[in-house]
């Protein structure tokens, strides 16, 4: 699959997952969200996506940028502020594909990490509230723009696919700042599996709860879209389950031995 | 200010991460945890032949500010430019767990951040970030609480993922040689061009980014002069304070209607932003 | 990068550890613990490839100088020249004289 594939994978798959359900208005072209059941749950939706007609010229490709974030935080709050008496709260599902946050002047003069934060915020607001939040990831999650939307979620999915990527900065832009080509900067990062940007070596880092094996992961199938299905069902079983709300269980993968040990010797220092 | 006050206040920008965590703390209750001795250095960089630094460029000093137990996390601006690797984002994020975890059993504990980072390491991408995720869960978690208070001093500044931590912070503090931004200003010239962003231009990305702006425009909270004993006592100030109940990263109506009075086909300047911002009754 | 090691006569241990430095452009990290009686131990970490005899001629001085306490001595170096890095050397002993608050 094309590294320069553009990112509106998430569409597809709100589209997919969702069916029928209808995008909730309120939100700008570039966020969409869309309620629907699953298994008999309820569940919102969430997709960033490509809006060539933004008003803000650099965040037409799917980055997350300044209504973006605002929005992602308006659309999780509802969700929160609708199920405050509710017995069961609804799944609330960040499907991802976006290749990073947006840059540009007017994205910092207004506050971008801000929008971010909100985003942020409202995630782990609402996992800390009892929502299942789930992350799906079906292209790239990138960044600041996969801190906002789908990094505070209680499980991480990923689709077993070369187009899903999850990474600190992109291979153009990270090649550019380090000053080689993009392939060796892919064969050097291949041997440092932190760096490398392919789901199964992000997979040794613990971090992710599953991943998807599907026959397209641009278009899915309807044996696609079953498999995912019982995955997310799996995955709110195993989050119900679960007496934390936390991201403790993260700290489990062979590569991340160094984040156990830090929180161990903080843990037998801290009485004195 | 006066020429004695100009004379006897001491710097803080110039005090490396240690020495800023001793300068907050009540004198003789700083006490370091996961400090260089204990070994956790990074897994990461020797490999890539990059020197590691015995704290990994963090430092968690538990203590007290005027008697209140708070634990400092110091990030040290001068070793890879702040940059959070595992070794230093597990201590961030795993000390503001223990605080939360504090609070739980009755014990307020307070944390301060004191931000000086470019954000993610490079050298260790995706457990930076992982541990970014973690420092963001944490702060939500822990400020339900008790306030989680943020400083930014410079010369380094706040970017990437933790300019994100700092966003969710109940106070942020900074000076006039601090900046607050998502990207730093080479990658947005690289990505967007330099008549979007000149990365060289000082008075320009300070004039956006800068303790003053940010200050101005809502995103700060306090504006301090680069003085030890001031950065001090408004921090002092601002962890005795109860919890907040609502949070900027809350403000989401107020801030797309914001967004939405602007005319996003022109660039702004300094001065529509304060416009557009300012004002947050 | 680069792992030096080096090996001199010591008095009995060092009565504490200290930290001096930062691992900056330019600049070191010099962490001092007590180390076995009458043996001091150097592990050097540079960033600077190809000057271990810069690194013997200038540790060698300054411990064969004078009589010392016996330390475990580990140097992350980021390209400091001899006199920054015989600066943090000073500072590191005059901190484990005095017996300044260390982490």
């Amino acid at each position: 699959m094309s590294d320069t594939q553009t990112p509106a994978r998430g569409e597809t798959w709100l589209a997919a997952l969702g069916g029928k359900a209808p995008r909730l208005p309120g939100y700008p072209r570039s966020v969409q969200v869309a309620d629907f059941e699953i298994g008999g749950r309820a569940a919102r939706l969430i997709a960033v996506v490509p809006d060539a007609s933004s008003t803000f010229p650099r965040a037409r490709n799917g980055e997350v940028g300044l209504l973006e974030g605002w929005s992602l935080a308006q659309a999780v709050h509802e969700a929160i502020a609708a199920d405050r008496d509710a017995p069961e709260k609804r799944a609330i599902i960040a499907i991802v594909d976006t290749p990073s946050q947006a840059y540009g002047r007017r994205e910092e003069a207004f506050g971008i990490h801000q929008a971010l934060a909100s985003a942020a915020a409202a995630y782990a607001t609402a996992r800390l509230q009892g929502h299942p939040v789930i992350a799906l990831l079906v292209g790239k999650a990138m960044s600041g723009a996969f801190l906002a939307h789908g990094y505070q979620a209680n499980r991480i999915l990923a689709l077993a696919d070369p187009g899903v990527q999850v990474h600190a900065m992109g291979k153009e832009a990270a090649a550019r700042i380090t000053l080689r080509s993009v392939e060796d900067l892919e064969a050097f990062a291949a041997t440092v599996p932190p760096m490398a940007y392919d789901i199964d070596s992000y997979a040794t880092l613990g971090l992710l709860w599953r991943t998807i094996p599907v026959q397209h992961a641009a278009a899915p199938t309807p044996t696609d879209l079953s498999t995912v299905l019982a995955a997310l069902h799996d995955a709110l079983a195993d989050i119900d389950a679960d007496p934390h709300r936390d991201l403790r269980g993260r700290l489990g993968g062979e590569n991340r031995g160094a984040s156990r040990q830090v929180r161990a010797v903080l843990a037998s220092q801290w009485q004195g | 200010m006066t020429r004695a006050a100009l004379l006897s206040r001491e710097s803080f920008v110039e005090l490396g991460a240690r020495a800023r965590a001793q300068a907050l703390l009540d004198p003789g209750t700083f006490r370091e945890l996961a400090g260089p001795f204990d070994g956790l250095t990074s897994p990461w960089l020797k490999r890539q032949g990059v020197v590691p630094q015995g704290d990994d460029g963090v430092v968690v000093a538990l203590g007290t500010i005027d008697g209140h137990p708070t634990v400092v996390l110091a990030i040290e601006g001068a070793f890879q430019g702040g940059s959070l690797g595992e070794v230093g984002g597990a201590k961030i994020a795993g000390a503001l767990e223990l605080a939360a975890e504090d609070n739980r059993r009755g014990v307020p504990t307070r944390a301060v951040i004191l931000f000086e980072t470019g954000g993610v390491r490079l050298q260790e991408a995706n457990l930076g970030l992982a541990s970014i995720a973690e420092v963001h869960a944490a702060i939500v978690d822990l400020r339900r609480y008790q306030p989680v208070i943020g400083v930014i001093a410079g010369q380094v500044g706040c970017f990437g993922g933790m300019s994100i931590a700092a966003g969710l912070c109940s106070e942020l503090v900074v000076t006039r040689e601090a900046r607050l931004g998502l990207n730093g200003p080479a990658v947005i010239e690289q990505e967007a061009g330099i008549a979007e962003y000149d990365s060289r231009d000082r008075p320009f990305i300070w004039s956006f980014t800068g303790g003053e702006q940010r200050f101005a425009t809502g995103l700060a909270d306090r504006f301090v002069n680069d003085d030890t004993t001031a950065i001090r006592d408004v921090v002092a100030e601002l962890i005795a304070r109860p919890p907040r109940s609502a949070h900027r990263s809350e403000r989401y109506t107020d801030y797309l209607r914001r967004l939405g009075r602007y005319d996003a086909s022109k660039q702004p300047t300094p001065d529509a932003v304060r416009d557009l911002l300012g004002d947050q009754t | 990068m680069e792992q030096l090691r080096f090996e001199y006569a010591a008095g009995a241990p060092a009565s504490r550890r200290v930290l001096v430095g930062v691992v900056g452009s330019g600049d070191l990290e010099v962490m001092i613990e007590p180390g076995d009686p009458g043996k001091t131990s150097i592990d050097v970490t540079t960033s600077v490839n190809g000057y271990g005899r810069v690194w013997d001629a200038q540790l060698t001085r300054v411990f064969s100088a004078e009589p010392r306490a016996a330390m475990r001595i580990r140097i992350h170096d980021f390209g400091a020249t001899p006199g920054v890095v015989g600066m943090r050397l000073a500072e590191a002993f005059e901190a484990l004289d005095e017996g300044k608050e260390q982490p």
